[in-house]
C-alpha cells in the first residue's frame, strides 16, 4: 500500500509540474499583455520600466523559472489589473464559488439518488421511462441557455427570484456566505440549481444502472427469499451497494462542478473565481489565469489521488495491479 | 494478393437489421425528423432564409428588437422577431446553425481522425510508445474540457478554425482511449496472428485489420460526441472566445441575446436556443440508442 501511495504520488507532483509548463507557455507565450498595460500616452521610458517590473523583458524560460520558484512559495503572481497578489484575490473569490458548488452537488444527490432507485427498480414503469427520458433532456440543455431561462421564468416573468448577485452576506469565522441569510438563499438558488442539473442527470443515471444490476443479484434474491421486507432491502442491500460508485463519481464530479461554475456565475453575475476567471480573461490579466487554472490542476490533481488511495485501500486488487506494473 | 474482407456477410447483415430496428422506435423516429429538417435547412439556409442576415444593406435599424410576428418596415413579417440591429431571427438561426453544425462535425471529425490514429498507434506497439501515449491522454482527461479549450482560446484568438482546433484539443484523448482499449481486443485474434504470421507489413495490418474491425464502438461514442462539440462550441462562444461576431453559431446569438432578457425582448435568446436545444437533443436521442444496441450485441 505505502509504494502504491508514493508512486501515485510522484505520479501526481509530475502531472501538476506538466500542468505548470503547458499552461505558463500557453498564457504567456502568445500575445502579447504591455499593449494593454501601458497606456498610451506613457513615454519609452516608463514603458521599459513597467516591462521590468513585471518581467516581461526576460526570455520565456527564465519568466517559467522565476514563475515556478515564486509559486513553490506560495506565490503565484500579482494581478497587472488589480495590483494585488492572484492568489490573495482568488481566495477572496473562493468562498462563493464553494457554496454555489456545495449546494448543487447536495441538490444534485438529493434528488439524484431517490430518482435513480425510483427509475433503477422498476425499468419498464411509466416512471422510470420518464425519468430517463428527462436526464437526455438534462444534459442536453446547454447550461448558459438553462440558466438564462431559469432567470426569464422566476426572475423576469414571475418575479419570485433576483437576477443576478449575491444576495445579503453575513461573516462566519472570517468567510462571508450567502447560506445564512433569506436573501442570500433567494439569490443563490437558481444558480445552484442551473449548475446542478447536468449532475443530477448522471446521478439518476448511475444510481438507476446501479440498482437495476443489484437487484438482479443473488444476495438481493437471497434476502427477499429470507422474508426481509421491500423497504429494508432497498435500504440495506441495494443502496449500500450503489453508493461506493455515486461516492466515487461525486468526488470526480465536484472538479467539474468548479470547471462549470465560470458558465453559471457569468450567467447570474455570481461574484466566484470563475466570473474572476473570464473576467480576467477579457482584460489579458495573465497572472490571474495561470494562478486559477494551477489552483484548479492542484484541486483536481488531490481530488483524483484521494480517490484512487481510497480505493487502493478498499479493494486490494487495485494496489496489487499498481506493484506489479 | 486479395485482400480479405474487413467483415463477414453475417455482421453487415447483423448491423442493418439492428439499425433498422433502431429506426424504426418512435422516439428515434422523431429525432431522426428534426435532425434531417435541422440539417436540411442548414444547408439550405442561403436559398431559405427570408434575409442575408450579414448583409448590412438588407437591415433596417428601424426594425430592431420586433416581437415575433411583428411587420417591419418594408411590409416584411418577422415571424420570430429580430434583434438590435433590426436583423431576422429567422434568418440569424438558419445561418448560426450552419456554423454550429459546421464546428460541431469538423471538431468531431478532426478529434476522431487524431484520436483513432493515437489509439492504434498504441495497441500496435504497445510497451513505451503506449505508455508515453496514455500517460498524454490521462493528462488531457484529468482536466475538465470546458476550461482547457477556454484558457487554449484566451490566449489563441476568436476564430472558427481556432475553436474546431481547441474542440480536438480537448477531445481526441476521449477516442484514442476508446481506439486502444478496442484495438487490443481485436489484436489478440487469430486472424491478427495469421496476418502477421504472414508477413504482411505492419502499417496495411492496422489499416486493413486492425481499424476497420475495431472502430465500431468508436465511431458510436463520436455520434454522441458530435452534440457535445456542438454544446462546447455555444458555451465558448457564448462565454466571448468562440466563434468571431462575423460568423455567429447559435452559441453567440443567444450571447448576444442575454442583454436583452431582462428588458423583456426574450425572443432574442429564446429562439436560437430552442434551435441549438433541438439539434443537441436529437443528436443525443439517436446516439444513445445507437450506443444501447451497440453494447446489448457486443455482450
Amino acid at each position: 500500500m505505502a509504494s502504491y501511495a508514493l508512486q501515485r504520488l510522484i505520479q501526481s507532483v509530475f502531472v501538476l509540474l506538466a500542468a505548470s509548463i503547458v499552461v505558463f507557455l500557453a498564457v504567456y507565450g502568445i500575445g502579447n499583455p504591455i499593449e494593454l498595460l501601458v497606456p498610451p500616452q506613457a513615454s519609452a521610458l516608463e514603458r521599459e520600466e513597467l516591462v521590468r517590473r513585471l518581467g516581461l523583458d526576460l526570455p520565456l524560460w527564465r519568466q517559467y523559472l522565476v514563475f515556478a520558484w515564486n509559486a513553490l512559495h506560495g506565490d503565484l503572481g500579482r494581478s497587472f489589473v488589480h495590483g494585488v497578489p492572484a492568489i490573495e484575490l482568488i481566495l477572496t473569490r473562493l468562498p462563493a464559488t464553494l457554496e454555489l458548488v456545495v449546494l448543487a452537488m447536495t441538490i444534485a444527490l438529493a434528488g439524484g439518488i431517490p430518482l435513480g432507485l425510483l427509475a433503477g427498480l422498476n425499468t419498464e414503469s411509466r416512471a422510470s421511462r420518464l425519468i430517463m427520458g428527462g436526464t437526455v433532456l438534462g444534459y442536453s440543455l446547454p447550461n448558459f441557455w438553462k440558466g438564462m431561462m431559469l432567470i426569464l421564468v422566476f426572475a423576469v416573468l414571475l418575479g419570485w427570484l433576483p437576477t443576478s448577485g449575491r444576495g445579503e452576506t453575513v461573516e462566519i469565522l472570517g468567510l462571508k456566505t450567502s447560506l445564512l441569510t433569506l436573501d442570500g438563499l433567494k439569490h443563490l438558488i437558481l444558480p445552484a440549481l442551473n449548475l446542478s442539473i447536468p449532475n443530477m442527470a448522471l446521478m439518476i443515471r448511475l444510481v438507476a444502472a446501479g440498482t437495476a444490476d443489484a437487484k438482479a443479484q443473488d444476495y438481493v434474491k437471497y434476502a427477499r427469499a429470507k422474508g426481509v421486507r421491500p423497504r429494508r432491502i432497498v435500504g440495506r442491500h441495494i443502496l449500500r451497494n450503489i453508493l461506493i460508485p455515486v461516492v466515487t463519481v461525486a468526488g470526480i464530479e465536484f472538479g467539474s462542478l468548479v470547471a462549470f461554475s465560470t458558465i453559471t456565475e457569468t450567467v447570474f453575475a455570481w461574484p466566484g473565481m470563475g466570473k474572476l476567471l473570464i473576467d480576467s480573461i477579457y482584460q489579458l490579466d495573465r497572472p490571474i489565469v495561470v494562478a486559477y487554472i494551477m489552483l484548479a490542476t492542484f484541486l483536481f490533481v488531490t481530488v483524483n489521488l484521494l480517490v484512487d488511495l481510497a480505493y487502493a485501500a478498499l479493494d486490494p486488487r487495485v494496489r496489487l495491479v499498481g506493484e506489479a506494473g | 494478393m486479395t485482400p480479405v474482407p474487413v467483415a463477414s456477410g453475417d455482421d453487415t447483415a447483423l448491423r442493418r437489421r439492428v439499425l433498422r430496428r433502431i429506426a424504426s422506435r418512435p422516439t428515434v423516429k422523431g429525432a431522426l425528423l428534426v435532425l434531417a429538417v435541422l440539417v436540411a435547412f442548414a444547408l439550405l439556409a442561403p436559398f431559405v432564409a427570408p434575409q442575408n442576415p450579414y448583409d448590412l444593406t438588407a437591415l433596417n435599424v428601424m426594425d430592431n428588437r420586433l416581437p415575433p410576428g411583428e411587420k417591419g418596415m418594408a411590409g416584411f413579417t418577422f415571424w420570430l422577431g429580430s434583434d438590435a440591429q433590426g436583423r431576422d431571427m429567422l434568418s440569424a438561426i438558419l445561418y448560426g446553425l450552419r456554423t454550429s453544425l459546421l464546428v460541431g462535425l469538423a471538431a468531431t471529425a478532426g478529434a476522431l481522425v487524431v484520436g483513432v490514429t493515437v489509439g492504434l498507434t498504441a495497441a500496435q506497439f504497445g510497451g513505451r510508445v503506449d505508455a508515453t501515449l496514455m500517460r498524454v491522454v490521462d493528462f488531457i482527461l484529468g482536466f475538465p474540457a470546458i476550461l482547457v479549450a477556454l484558457v487554449l482560446l484566451a490566449s489563441i484568438g476568436r476564430g472558427v478554425e481556432k475553436v474546431i482546433l481547441a474542440i480536438v484539443v480537448v477531445q481526441w484523448a476521449n477516442y484514442a482511449r476508446l481506439m486502444r482499449a478496442a484495438a487490443l481486443v481485436e489484436r489478440r485474434k487469430e486472424y491478427i496472428e495469421a496476418a502477421v504470421n504472414q508477413g504482411l507489413p505492419t502499417a496495411y495490418i492496422m489499416r486493413a485489420h486492425l481499424l476497420p474491425n475495431s472502430i465500431g464502438s468508436v465511431l458510436v461514442v463520436a455520434t454522441v460526441s458530435i452534440a457535445g462539440a456542438i454544446t462546447l462550441e455555444a458555451t465558448l462562444s457564448f462565454l466571448g472566445v468562440g466563434v468571431p461576431v462575423t460568423q455567429p453559431s447559435l452559441g453567440l446569438l443567444i450571447a448576444n441575446g442575454f442583454e436583452f432578457l431582462l428588458s423583456g425582448e426574450y425572443w432574442i435568446p429564446l429562439f436560437p436556443g430552442l434551435a441549438l436545444l433541438a439539434l443537441i437533443l436529437s443528436i443525443n436521442v439517436v446516439g444513445e440508442r445507437l450506443r444501447r444496441s451497440f453494447d446489448a450485441h457486443r455482450h
